[in-house]
């Protein structure tokens, strides 16, 4: 009797959780099909905001300014994240300590500062002539923000993995004849390399989502988040549902192809451990 | 929709070539597209090749750029004088202060309201236009010209135009109000929503005791504000663009609006009604102005004389549905429309109409600090619920670490 209780409890609270978590997305994607304008009342079913989506030029180039600066403020933040961690990962333990909590700063710091005080460096090298008649401000200061607030992410994602390898890895590495550089490409990567395609994968929404900072520092560039905000005192299209939508399916199948391709490189190795036993 | 504007268009056409009343639209208007024209005495391709891009600014939503199956103005302007628009939006007059004050962005043509129009001129944040590249001043109405906040128009040309109001479910009130008193009513208790943002919310609750909107004084702002305070209990939430969704949803009896809105809630849901309250509505013009700062005057004074062209006007006030001060566009529109009470009200309202005027920095202040302790403000006693759950939390965890420390010495030995 008891456990039962227990279990239905377990079962409602789960339902709850996921229910809080994705009810939201389910109604954004019934009322991207909505026929009329209003987020109240269902109409009737179209995909003519679908259609509206793709023409509206708008959306369309921030959208793709967004897409562009995630992913190439995440290639080049996880490139310099795993250079620092490696980096620090070779320091003593007290500039370890030190260089980690310093790195943590950006995290903690509230967005608004981060956006504020990167503002106040480019307006202050916008003063000493740099970036000329336009000034600077635009596509560059952009990236630079986005990889200032994602290179700490990557440092907290990849050195606990680092940390657990063993460090005598590297040295049989250079036992068996590796160079330093071959010892890293082929053998510290390679066990590094699920840490830093999360870390990529953190960034590239980080970067996506991001509202302030970006804000502060686009000049007259502007991101999805920042379009999408500016319809406040009208009301927000009903096209933005629909590609709301279509982002999260996109996420939805990257995040269910790359668990495939996971569980299926598990299952082989699993596979080949087991065989290599039966043999042996 | 579309087959309507554009039969009215081409009856307007006809109409205008029977009687003339329009010496813009001689016989050698440029045809841009079926739906757009401008007038061929304008030298519009000089400054084609020249690789010029201007940096436009805009209200969120507040141009007709090809969505939603409208016309776009913007890429017709692009092909016909050669010049880029890099056309990106804001959603609040201080937000468009803040960026321009903060250095990180030059622009060329800004759509500031009116007190913000008066502010940046004090500021000297614009730049004096030249109307000798902007004929289609004359297009405006005289009505729209002159305000306040720009005595003889040397730093703006109005956009659009609109008043305030009180929009209501006529299924949720009992007989419809004509007061901005009815948002106290008690009996609408949790059924009033109120504007999220502090100039507009405070010009009601000023009409409502027979003030100005323009404060003259720091003790008249704590007066009014004291009002706004009386009405928490009686207000559901304070929000912005919400109010379409809310209202459209009868989700709420009564909320003050923008008049051009309150056309499409009434068109989305027939049970909606508007009214101008007896006592004085808020008259507000949003206008195009040139910063100091823009390096391309010039182009962006064709773009503001663009903007004002008849068909280009027309596109515009179709797709965001506030009223247009371009006489010729108000012409072309709908019967229904161009004598509709909301959108173009009487002589009785207009004059009862105040416009916003920048206050003096001191009164801001007050204004600001006021309005935010306002909303913090809690006479239920809530604010001590975030107390004792702060509270709780320490005992909680306070708890929980004491329970491990005890644990762990228990197991050490």
């Amino acid at each position: 009797m008891k456990t039962q209780h227990k279990r239905l409890l377990q079962r409602t609270y789960i339902v709850l959780i996921f229910g809080f978590m994705y009810l939201p997305i389910a109604v954004l994607i019934a009322y991207s099909f909505n026929e009329s304008k209003s987020r109240a009342v269902f109409t009737g079913f179209t995909l003519s905001w679908y259609k509206s989506l793709f023409q509206n030029e708008m959306i369309l180039s921030s959208l793709g300014l967004s897409v562009v600066l995630a992913l190439v403020s995440s290639v080049l933040a996880t490139i310099l994240g795993t250079l620092a961690t490696i980096g620090i990962y070779s320091m003593s333990r007290r500039t370890q300590l030190i260089i980690n909590n310093i790195s943590y700063v950006p995290v903690v710091n509230p967005e608004i500062i981060t956006g504020v005080s990167l503002m106040l460096l480019f307006v202050l090298m916008q003063r000493t002539g740099l970036g000329g008649e336009g000034g600077i401000f635009g596509w560059f200061t952009l990236l630079i923000a986005h990889i200032t607030f994602n290179v700490p992410y990557v440092i907290f994602n990849v050195s606990p993995k680092l940390r657990q390898l063993d460090p005598s890895l590297y040295n049989a590495a250079q036992d068996l004849g590796c160079t330093p550089r071959q010892a890293f490409f082929k053998v510290i990567l390679p066990q590094l390399t699920p840490a830093i395609l999360s870390a990529f994968l953190i960034c590239l929404t980080y970067s996506i989502d991001d509202f302030m900072i970006s804000y502060f520092n686009c000049g007259t560039m502007q991101t999805l988040p920042i379009a999408i905000y500016s319809m406040t005192r009208k009301k927000v299209s009903p096209e933005i549902n629909a590609l709301s939508t279509i982002m999260f399916l996109v996420i939805l199948s990257i995040i269910l192809v790359s668990n495939a391709l996971d569980s299926r490189t598990y299952r082989k190795n699993q596979a080949a451990i087991r065989q290599g036993r039966v043999q042996a | 929709m579309k087959w309507k504007r554009r039969a009215l268009a081409a009856l307007g056409a006809t109409v205008l070539a029977v009687c003339g009343a329009l010496p813009a639209a001689a016989a050698d208007d440029i045809i841009l597209n079926e739906d757009l024209s401008v007038s061929g005495d304008y030298d519009w391709t000089r400054f084609a090749g020249e690789n010029i891009t201007l940096n436009v600014y805009n209200w969120g939503l507040y141009i007709s750029d090809g969505s939603d199956e409208s016309v776009d103005v913007l890429s017709a302007f692009e092909e016909l004088t050669g010049i880029q628009v890099n056309y990106t939006t804001f959603d609040s007059n201080e937000s468009l202060y803040a960026k321009m004050k903060s250095g990180g962005a030059s622009y060329d043509v800004i759509f500031p309201s009116d007190y913000m129009v008066g502010k940046m001129i004090e500021e000297g944040m614009l730049a004096p236009l030249d109307y000798s590249n902007i004929p289609n001043l004359a297009a405006i109405g005289p009505e729209y010209l002159g305000w306040d906040f720009d005595p003889d128009n040397t730093y703006s040309v109005p956009y659009t135009w609109g008043t305030t109001g009180l929009i209501y479910n006529t299924t949720l009130v009992d007989e419809a109000p004509t007061s901005w008193s009815a948002l106290w009513d008690m009996q609408y208790a949790n059924n009033v929503l109120m504007f999220n943002n502090s100039r507009d919310a405070y010009a009601i609750a000023a009409k409502k005791l027979g003030l100005s909107l323009n404060p003259s004084s720091v003790e008249e702002v704590d007066r009014v504000m004291q009002e706004l305070q009386g009405q928490k209990s009686v207000v559901q939430a304070y929000v912005m663009d919400e109010i379409f969704d809310k209202m459209e949803g009868g989700e709420a009896a009564l909320a003050p609006y923008y008049a051009g809105d309150a056309l499409t809630m009434i068109a989305d849901n027939p049970d909606l009604a508007f009214v101008h309250p007896e006592e004085g509505v808020n008259f507000f013009v949003d206008s195009m102005c040139i910063p100091a700062t823009s390096k391309n005057k010039e182009a962006a004074e064709m773009f503001i004389n663009y903007m004002c062209e008849t068909s280009v006007g027309y596109a515009n006030c179709d797709y965001i549905g506030y009223s247009t001060p371009i006489t010729a566009v108000w012409e072309l529109l709908d019967d229904d429309l161009k004598y509709s009470p909301i959108a173009y009200p009487g002589e009785e309202v207009m004059s009862k109409a105040e416009v916003f005027t920048t206050l003096p920095d001191e009164i801001n202040a007050e204004l600001d600090a006021q309005w935010s302790e306002m909303k913090s403000y809690d006479e239920s006693g809530g604010s001590w619920m975030v107390v004792i759950f702060l509270v709780g939390a320490v005992l909680l965890s306070g708890f929980n670490i004491w329970r491990k420390v005890r644990r762990k010495m228990r197991d050490t030995y």
